[in-house]
């Protein structure tokens, strides 16, 4: 039977080994950044402004972020969310468990090639709009852990990034300006415009 | 007496109506599915007799996705029925080992053993000799089927 050659785990090593060798093959080149929008701004359709406004105002205004909190930067992201500096006044306190109701990623942590996979697929199936915060050094870069062969040297060699967010791990200010940083990029987006 | 004539009266018109309810029921509730299906043959119509119409007529509930308002990228890996970054492996329908349910039986009874016992350890002094007694009948009957199950080799895990 075919259950036996699945459940044997040699047999899922060899297969995960191969995906992942296949998604390290695939993406050697950063994905570029989604900001064709930013520069379309005479292009703009006079009739659909007012839509325009009204889309981007609900979209940036309610941000559902989805769990992608692999390392430590996970816990500036708590801080974040926590009383101290609130992440609910921006209508995104609510950090969905599944991609299916979410439509921000904050990348917050080291990612290894093991788990690439796993965080493109939840990327995959987040619902559309969907934006990506970078979220400290690993995100961006790899972080110290860049030449190491087992970490993604940053998150935009496997999903499109919106907005990097520097430190390590930044501050929860820094986050909360990223985050306002990512408002202002969904507020010119158009519904006319190519690109997302 | 008359109230109790009364009462069957009512019985039966209750009766009737929820008869006549029950038969009806599959025809209102397929009364949407019937509008779907004369509008799809209205349609069939205009595209056959009438091509150049059916161009301008967006179906509505596709309005916002027509207008590219909502985004609309459909993948695989997007429209599966699992939302989860792990991949699922193999089928759900994976038969368990039957010694399970042995385990589970056997756990059962020694579990309402224990129920028993502890009201019973509780109030030791109170209930006497009597209570002890009956306490070792109650274990004795539990001790010859947990002997009966070992005999059977349910304990044995082949």
């Amino acid at each position: 039977m075919e259950v036996e050659e699945v459940y044997s785990s040699s047999e899922l090593d060899r297969k995960e080994g191969k995906a992942i060798n296949e998604l390290i093959a695939r993406s050697q080149e950063p994905i570029p950044d989604p900001d064709q929008w930013l520069d379309e701004e005479l292009k703009r359709n006079i009739l659909l402004t007012s839509v325009d406004a009204m889309l981007d105002w609900a979209r940036r205004s309610s941000l559902w972020p989805v769990f992608c909190f692999p390392a430590c930067c996970a816990f500036e992201f708590m801080t974040t969310a926590a009383s101290r500096f609130d992440i609910s006044r921006f209508g995104m306190e609510i950090v969905r468990a599944s991609p299916r109701q979410a439509d921000l990623m904050i990348t917050a942590g080291t990612l290894t090639w093991k788990m690439a996979p796993q965080v493109k697929r939840i990327y995959d199936q987040m619902a559309e709009p969907k934006w990506v915060i970078a979220m400290g050094a690993c995100a961006i870069s790899g972080g110290i852990f860049r030449s190491s062969y087992s970490v993604v040297p940053g998150y935009n060699r496997i999903i499109p990034v919106d907005v990097y967010v520097p430190g390590c791990p930044p501050r929860p200010e820094a986050l909360l300006y990223g985050i306002r940083m990512l408002h202002q990029k969904i507020a010119k987006m158009s519904i006319a415009a190519k690109g997302k | 007496m008359l109230a109790d004539y009364g009462y069957i009266g009512l019985f039966l018109v209750v009766a009737i109506f929820f008869a006549v309810t029950t038969l009806l029921l599959p025809f209102f509730l397929s009364f949407p599915s019937r509008l779907v299906l004369y509008f799809r043959r209205f349609t069939r119509y205009l595209e056959t007799h009438y091509p150049f119409l059916v161009r301008f007529i967006p179906p509505l509930p596709k309005f916002p996705r027509f207008m590219q308002v909502v985004p609309y990228n459909p993948t695989p890996v997007k429209s599966s029925t699992f939302e989860c970054g792990m991949e699922t492996i193999g089928t759900a329908w994976v038969r368990f080992n039957f010694r399970y349910y042995f385990y589970a039986l056997v756990f059962i009874a020694l579990d309402i053993l224990v129920v028993f016992l502890y009201p019973w350890a509780v109030e030791l002094r109170g209930l006497g000799l009597f209570g002890l007694i009956a306490a070792l009948v109650f274990i004795f009957i539990i001790v010859i089927g947990y002997i009966y199950a070992w005999r059977k080799k349910v304990l044995e895990w082949k």
